[in-house]
């Protein structure tokens, strides 16, 4: 008996043959296991962890400890914070900082930047790049170690794949295009999409497709992290929202009800203005009381800024 | 490219026959992009097999998603294409140099302040930079001006032209031609504002137009008609001062000075833009200009090029000069106290 006759709700049916599942006797002969497949058991997992602990720095000592080391590999991080916050400076120095070399303890990688609100600016890319090299330089004066540091601003900004995205369709097609794209370009480390809110703030009716779409953005890029083991970074913007008779600082969309709720390890952080802090760190793995430890991150805008 | 049709798309053969043979060719591929984000509902409309639907989507985000350029492919091409490597020097040295050259192309840069702080000066002093000949510093085209607030002056245009450049001014003719390039766009409702927003596109195309300035803005300007003529836009904003704060400055409360004076952020973030946050992420420089005690203040508040620097200026009689080209950085963007009383009081 064929699996699209049985009795049964519309989306079982749908996730039977996506799987491979087209008659009954196929569905009889499988194992337990054979049906819940993809499983992994907690152990293989802190195994693989610990193998491809994979981060990517964020130029600052006490930002990478809050994260527990930087951005990490097969993971979504979540970045929001009012405007002028320094949100676009972290998605452009989280894009050279993934191509530090393997010798000087980066990952060498390359970087996909989805730019929504046209901020990128090339100029800022070559002075952080150029900067960045003369940081490794100074590495290996430091050390008096053999590496050769051969990478120039230049090639920098060539490992950058900048997309300009103009409307909230191209977003979604880009999305769906990376699967593609980052398997034609192995070395891509980093995928940073700055902003995911701004198309879908205007001029979108339907709520509830929007809704719809952005789980499914949301979901194709959890699974982007994982399948390829690199960093997905979303900026995204903030806006107010009333509760407990009081207005507060929240991330626009509520995307982050979304994440929230399906993504098993992503953390997300609000930048505060006042020193540019992070106000909130929300992580499956990260402890709360990260906040309050915070004193000193003056450095933070240093480093951002010269 | 979201909005081609389906038909135009030049799907593989076996896929653009299964949606002619449902007379589907006329449908936009953004409809299918968002609507069919699940495969499924696609399958029960195509009746075909998943592995192809997930092949005809893949298809058709490849194509409507626009190509991609590495970094340094888009800076040659800035540089190559583009008069001043994409920016519009304002002549004020060091905004220039924070600005990486000046107003950048194809963003929208946004201009902050209370009434008489300059800001139509700046428009007005940009305006004619950008229609300055390309041998003196400009560009060498047309502007779009559009008056909100009928503040426009070609008076004092014509003045600020004088006395900046004299040698353009006093020749014979030339005044004209200058300022026959900048067209002033005077609409009185919101209404006519879109529909000149619109009618703009085609004639930015049509007279070389290499500047657009709005003054006031009252509504969102789609980022994407910077981007889409690669000009630079500016627009200006007003405020509204936060009375909620205590130290709220009015002139008439100066006895509290001193004690605001010591405390650099509050002294800076007294006053919020009155467009709130979702404009301002929109925007891709916002400088906000301030007056405190008879010293203007222009500050780059936001700007993916530079640290928040603030730098006093006077305003004679060729325009904004600045007092010294060393801002002084700030040491937030508007403190975290101020933003929270924005919010109380709305």
């Amino acid at each position: 008996m064929e699996v699209s006759k049985l009795p049964i709700s519309a989306t079982q049916r749908g996730k039977l043959i996506s799987a491979g599942y087209t008659s009954l006797s196929s569905i009889c002969s499988a194992s337990s296991s054979d049906i819940s497949r993809g499983t992994q058991t907690a152990w293989d997992m802190l195994q693989e962890e610990q193998e491809s602990l994979a981060r990517i720095t964020t130029s600052c000592a006490d930002l990478d400890n809050i994260l527990g080391g930087g951005i990490g590999c097969r993971e979504v991080t979540e970045i929001g914070g009012v405007p002028g916050i320094g949100k676009t400076q972290l998605g452009i120095q989280l894009a050279i900082n993934v191509q530090i070399p393997v010798e000087f303890g980066g990952l060498g990688g390359k970087a996909i930047y989805i730019d929504t609100e046209g901020s990128f600016m090339v100029e800022r890319a070559l002075q952080i790049a150029g900067a960045c090299v003369e940081d490794m330089l100074e590495y290996t004066r430091f050390l008096r170690n053999d590496c050769q540091v051969k990478t120039q601003p230049k090639d920098i900004l060539e490992n950058i794949f900048y997309f300009r995205i103009c409307s909230y369709t191209e977003q979604s097609a880009v999305i769906n295009y990376l699967d593609k794209f980052v398997s034609e370009h192995k070395d891509v480390k980093v995928v940073i999409i700055d902003s995911i809110a701004f198309h879908f703030r205007h001029g979108f009716v339907d709520l509830a497709l929007r809704t719809r779409v952005l789980s499914g953005i949301a979901l194709k890029l959890m699974n982007l992290a994982k399948k390829f083991s690199l960093a997905v970074v979303l900026l995204n913007q903030v806006t107010t929202k009333y509760t407990e008779g009081s207005f507060q600082l929240c991330l626009a969309l509520g995307f982050r009800k979304v994440k929230r709720m399906i993504s098993p390890s992503p953390w997300e952080m609000l930048l505060g203005s006042q020193l540019r802090f992070p106000l909130e760190v929300k992580s499956s793995y990260l402890p709360k009381t990260v906040r309050s430890t915070l004193t000193n991150l003056a450095k933070f805008i240093i480093i951002f800024i010269t | 490219m979201a909005n081609k049709l389906i038909s135009e798309m030049r799907l593989p053969k076996s896929i653009a026959n299964i949606f002619a043979a449902r007379n589907i060719t006329t449908a936009k591929a953004s409809e299918f992009l968002l609507k069919f984000h699940s495969k499924l509902e696609l399958m029960k409309l195509l009746d075909v097999e998943l592995s192809e639907v997930r092949s005809a989507l893949a298809l058709m985000s490849e194509i409507v998603c626009p190509p991609y350029q590495t970094a340094l492919l888009l800076m040659e091409q800035r540089a190559a294409t583009e008069h001043l490597g994409g920016h519009l020097p304002t002549r004020l040295k060091g905004l220039d140099a924070a600005l990486c050259g000046g107003v950048p192309f194809g963003v929208v840069t946004e201009l902050v302040g209370p009434p008489g702080t300059g800001k139509t000066q700046f428009c007005l002093k940009l305006s004619l930079l950008a229609a300055l000949p390309a041998h003196y510093g400009g560009l060498d085209g047309g502007v779009i001006y559009i008056d909100v607030e009928s503040t426009f002056s070609s008076r004092r245009m014509i003045e600020m032209g004088a006395s900046s450049f004299p040698e353009i001014f006093h020749s014979k003719g030339m005044a004209q031609e200058m300022a026959g390039r900048i067209l002033v766009l005077q609409p009185t409702s919101l209404s006519e504002f879109t529909e000149s927003l619109e009618k703009i596109k085609v004639s930015l195309l049509q007279n070389q137009v290499k500047l657009l300035v709005i003054d006031s803005m009252a509504a969102l300007v789609p980022g994407s008609l910077a981007e889409f003529s690669r000009i630079p836009i500016v627009v200006t904003n007003q405020v509204r001062p936060q009375s909620h704060d205590e130290s709220c400055l009015y002139p008439f409360q100066v006895p509290k000075m001193d004690r605001i004076l010591k405390d650099r952020t509050r002294y800076y973030s007294h006053i919020v833009a009155v467009l709130g946050f979702h404009w301002a992420h929109a925007v891709t420089i916002r400088l906000v200009l301030e007056a405190k005690s008879g010293q203007r203040f222009m500050k780059v508040e936001k700007s993916p090029t530079s640290p928040p620097l603030a730098f006093p200026f006077t305003i004679n009689p060729s325009g904004i000069s600045l007092l010294t080209d060393d801002g002084t950085e700030m040491a937030a963007v508007t403190s975290l106290k101020a933003v929270k009383n924005c919010i109380d009081q709305f």
